[in-house]
């Protein structure tokens, strides 16, 4: 069941020259990332202070979700604390004490900053650290930046992870760091993997509540279960961790892959190893098999949106049968992608950033088979004929490890299926 | 500062891409952040647009900042005329943009573009969605449209229908069949539909229908006073809007006033029997001004329920709800915070709830049955079939729409009178609400009447015979009875409620 990784041909693309492009971005900013992280820490609160835009973008993307009392919310920015800005210090900590007295269940509270509050220069650090001591030891006060001048839609988790980093306490004992918001049950059968090959302990960030969180130290090794997490990782390091490099965890063999090098840290021998992974690696690939069946040598065309975008794509092409035509990222860090990339046969364009109206040019003239890209973009690519994946459920979708492989070539195959099901044309 | 988690509107760029959006031919140039081009989803999700809206962002970042923001600006502006060729362009600043300062206008105006550039100033920390339609619609009137001869055939402009208009698509057609049935012909409907040269001959109307004043009533406000046209007044939601506003129209155009009513079933589904049991309904009505102006006379005059409070989160159209409140003799709520809107709901006690998404929540958190009769609403409220709110298909889209959520008049004849029975004992709910039925859970031999039950206000107490007779009241009635009750023992002084003072006060309020 060992067979070595099969590499692609030609090599893979991590020295393709990535096509950079600047122009009208098509995404969202970090804010986003704030609807899956409250689901995940469970005594969090989110705090925008931002403008009505904030307040709007939150409500059209958490949908319903915004009526099952959230805990996030945002501070709109009035005419009056644009005009002076020691008010707007004082306004805050207004808000933050009536939230917190409505809140008493609240143990951390993130303050996040916007567009507006970056522009303007409000100093949330400083608010951070004055409320902290405020309302300590009952709630830490943190901050972190989800605006969308820096920062793209699953960047937001990046920045909030990075914020809690440095207030870890400091721990020399020799653990693995599991890093990224997953779904609990996702999250469940990772670790239950990693401890049946006797690896432990292990930690999650971010845990489910502030007093579940672990030391950071010298003896940590970590491993990232998303691939947006650029600035955790810088953080991680500086505190002494050690990265553990891997393909990213979607399909079977980025899951073994994963497993793999993480097992390879701890010194696993390979008869526990393959005793561990063999009936899921087997289950894996029966449900991707069947799953991927309406995907097998049709072509995909990946808009930039989440970055999950190349692990994905070395997915779609090893394990599916697809043709990637164009794999977009909004930001492409080789230190965290490189061994996805390295498994991705030459041929895509891999670009970085956008400029959307040329992008869509490119992608009408190769008339992909399916095209993944966010909500504004796919009813408009429907209508000129084009199968499209919509990529904000890749990120709201249990995807990763064994036994959501299926359920992941299921999210691509659902489309194509969908359009030659279909027997209607719409009227002109 | 102000918390918030609800909006009900958004920020006034958002009204000026629904303007943009309705439109045809027009271009609109964002200066605006990374991340802001989320609102195209409410398009291309909500309202359900088979294009992207024609809305170019310049999407700067923070590496942007500075003069270069400036250049971002000129090379969106001059990339997105190259690539649409539009007739015109809109130009403005979103939240984060009017913060530095770049001004969009004078940029746009020193490029010399072969069209017109309209600059719009949309003041992001002080006004809201509504605002920047009627802004923007209003500043592209202005720029373009201008004095004309008169079409010799009687025409109107029907004005004020945006994209993502709760019901636009669907009342410009029941308004032009209005109109067509008058002789009256429809000159150009706008924003929505419409192109700059079609804005360009508004002029050439008699007169302009304004559908929503919400979006348009500036422009309306202009073009009576610099083009010569007078607007309508009346909104033609509810039958009796309807006629009056066909008499309106009549008088505006120097025609007869004609309405083909062979097709409108609201009066006489209202008078039938089966809708005997509306008679009284105690309703709360929030949403917009216009359409809850109009809701609360379809309400009490067209299906006989009881308006015990109305209210808007528009503040535009504040004057015009008090006026309502007073007529109504109600309490006017204005606020654009739904947790107010929550408590008032909660403090009344109606019987059902016309209003937006957010009173639909809040309905199903009270256990109040609610209908959907104002923006911003969801996906499904942009709906497949006609469902227009204006005119005769209006009124009948509108009586069916609010009697649905309520349990019919034969069910709840029939849940009374088995109100014993295994199935349809209070625990079960009503049939159409989700759920099944669940079996009567008999209950241990109660305590006899001398122990007394507190209510929560504390005030009043109810004695365990009454209690036990106040649960025989069918569930739907009961909080009115149990109010009822109150309000009776406690005007009286008597501080005990006995099975006495409960069918006594019930005998002083029979209707």
């Amino acid at each position: 069941m060992t067979e070595l990784p099969r590499l692609p041909q030609s090599g893979g693309c991590r020295n393709t020259p990535i096509l950079k492009e600047r122009g009208q971005r098509e995404v969202f900013c970090g804010l986003t990332g704030i609807i899956w992280l409250h689901r995940k820490m469970q005594d969090a609160f989110f705090l925008v202070v931002g403008s009505r835009t904030c307040a709007h973008l939150l409500q059209s993307a958490a949908g319903v979700m915004i009526f099952a009392e959230p805990r996030f919310g945002t501070a709109i920015l009035e005419e009056t604390d644009l005009a002076g800005l020691a008010d707007a210090q004082q306004e805050l900590d207004r808000v933050v004490a009536e939230l917190l007295s409505r809140r008493p269940d609240i143990k951390q509270l993130f303050l996040v900053g916007s567009c507006p509050s970056e522009v303007i220069k409000l100093d949330l650090q400083r608010a951070s650290e004055r409320l902290s001591e405020q309302h300590a030891p009952h709630v830490r006060v943190l901050n972190f930046s989800g605006s969308g001048i820096e920062t793209t839609f699953t960047q937001g988790e990046d920045a909030c992870l990075a914020s809690m980093v440095p207030v870890l306490p400091q721990s020399n004992t020799r653990e693995l760091l599991l890093v990224g918001a997953l779904p609990d049950v996702v999250e469940e059968q990772a670790v239950s993997l990693l401890e049946k090959m006797g690896i432990g302990p292990i930690r999650v960030l971010p845990a489910p509540r502030a007093d579940g969180e672990m030391g950071i130290g010298e003896n940590t090794v970590f491993a990232l279960t998303q691939p947006f997490l650029g600035d955790t990782h810088a953080a991680l390091e500086r505190r002494g961790a050690r990265h553990i490099a891997a393909p990213f965890p979607f399909g079977e063999e980025g899951t073994t892959a994963w497993l793999r090098a993480i097992a390879d840290e701890f010194g696993v021998d390979e008869a526990t190893f393959n005793a561990v992974t063999e009936a899921p690696r087997a289950r894996a690939r029966k449900a991707i098999a069947q799953a991927s069946e309406a995907l097998r040598g049709k072509s995909v065309f990946l808009f930039p949106d989440s970055q999950l975008e190349l692990p994905l794509a070395r997915f779609l092409t090893r394990e599916c049968g697809m043709e990637a035509i164009e794999v977009g990222a909004p930001f492409i860090h080789k230190g965290l992608v490189g061994p996805d990339m390295d498994l991705l046969a030459e041929g895509p364009v891999i670009s970085e950033g956008q400029d959307v109206d040329l992008q869509l040019d490119r992608c009408r003239a190769a008339r992909p088979d399916l095209t993944v890209c966010g909500l504004g973009l796919a009813n408009p690519l429907e209508a000129e004929g084009l199968a499209t994946k919509w990529a904000i459920e890749l990120v709201f979708t249990p995807v990763h490890f064994y036994e959501q492989a299926g359920d992941l070539a299921g999210l691509f195959s659902r489309p194509i299926r969908r359009a030659s099901l279909l027997k209607v044309e719409a009227a002109e | 500062m102000k918390l918030t988690v609800w909006t009900y509107e958004g920020p006034p760029h958002v009204g000026a891409m629904r303007v943009a959006t309705g439109m045809q031919g027009l271009h609109y140039v964002l200066h605006a952040p990374q991340g802001d081009t989320y609102a195209d989803l409410l398009f291309t999700m909500i309202e359900r647009r088979d294009h992207r809206p024609p809305v170019t962002f310049t999407t700067f970042q923070a590496r942007d900042l500075g003069s270069d923001t400036a250049h971002l600006f000129k090379s969106a502006c001059q990339e997105a005329y190259d690539r649409f060729q539009p007739e015109a362009i809109i130009v403005g600043a979103s939240c984060t943009a009017e913060l530095i300062q770049d001004d969009p206008g004078g940029m746009a105006e020193t490029m010399g573009l072969p069209v017109p550039t309209i600059p719009l100033e949309l003041p992001s920390y002080q006004r809201k969605e509504n605002f920047g339609c009627d802004e923007t619609f209003f500043q592209i009137v202005r720029t373009l449209a201008r004095p004309m001869e008169r079409t010799k055939q009687i025409t109107a402009n029907l004005i004020g229908p945006t994209g993502l208009g709760f019901r636009h698509r669907d009342d410009i057609q029941e308004v032009t069949a209005l109109l067509s049935d008058m002789g009256i012909s429809v000159n150009v409907v706008a924003p929505m539909t419409s192109s700059p040269s079609d804005i360009a001959r508004l002029g050439q109307a008699h007169f302009n229908v304004l559908m929503y004043p919400e979006t348009a009533e500036t422009a309306a406000r202009w073009m009576e006073r610099e083009l010569g046209l007078p607007y309508t007044k009346i909104v033609p939601i509810g039958v009796g809007a309807t006629r009056d506003f066909v008499a309106e129209v009549a008088e505006l155009a120097g025609v007869e006033p004609y309405l083909d009513d062979s097709r409108l079933r609201l009066p006489w589904y209202s008078r039938s029997v089966d809708s005997t049991y509306l008679t009284g309904k105690r309703v709360f009505l929030f949403g917009d001004g216009t359409h809850v102006k109009a809701a609360a006379r379809i309400a009490r005059d067209e299906m006989g329920f009881e308006v015990v409070g109305l209210g808007c989160y528009n503040r535009e159209m504040a004057r015009e709800i008090r006026a309502v409140a007073k007529e109504f003799g109600v309490t006017p709520l204005i606020t654009d915070d739904y947790l107010e809107v929550e408590r008032t709901i909660e403090e009344l006690e109606p019987e059902m709830i016309l209003g937006t998404q957010m009173e639909r929540h809040i309905g199903k958190r009270l256990g109040i049955p609610c209908a959907v009769i104002s923006a911003p609403v969801h996906v499904q409220d942009f709906p497949a079939r006609y469902s227009p709110q204006m005119g005769i298909e209006g009124a009948n889209v509108i009586f069916d729409t609010w009697v649905h959520p309520l349990v019919m008049g034969l069910e709840e004849h029939l849940l009374t009178m088995f109100r014993e029975d295994f199935e349809f004992h209070d625990g079960a709910g009503a049939s159409h609400h989700g759920g099944k039925a669940k079996a009567r859970v008999e209950e241990p031999a109660e305590e006899q009447g001398t122990v007394p039950h507190v209510t929560p206000s504390g005030e009043v107490v109810w004695l365990a015979d009454a209690e036990k007779e106040l649960k025989k009241i069918p569930f739907f009635v009961r909080g009115k009875a149990r109010r009822n009750t109150e309000t009776y023992a406690a005007e009286r002084g008597v501080n005990e409620i006995s099975v006495d003072t409960l069918y006594e006060a019930k005998a002083h309020f029979a209707r």
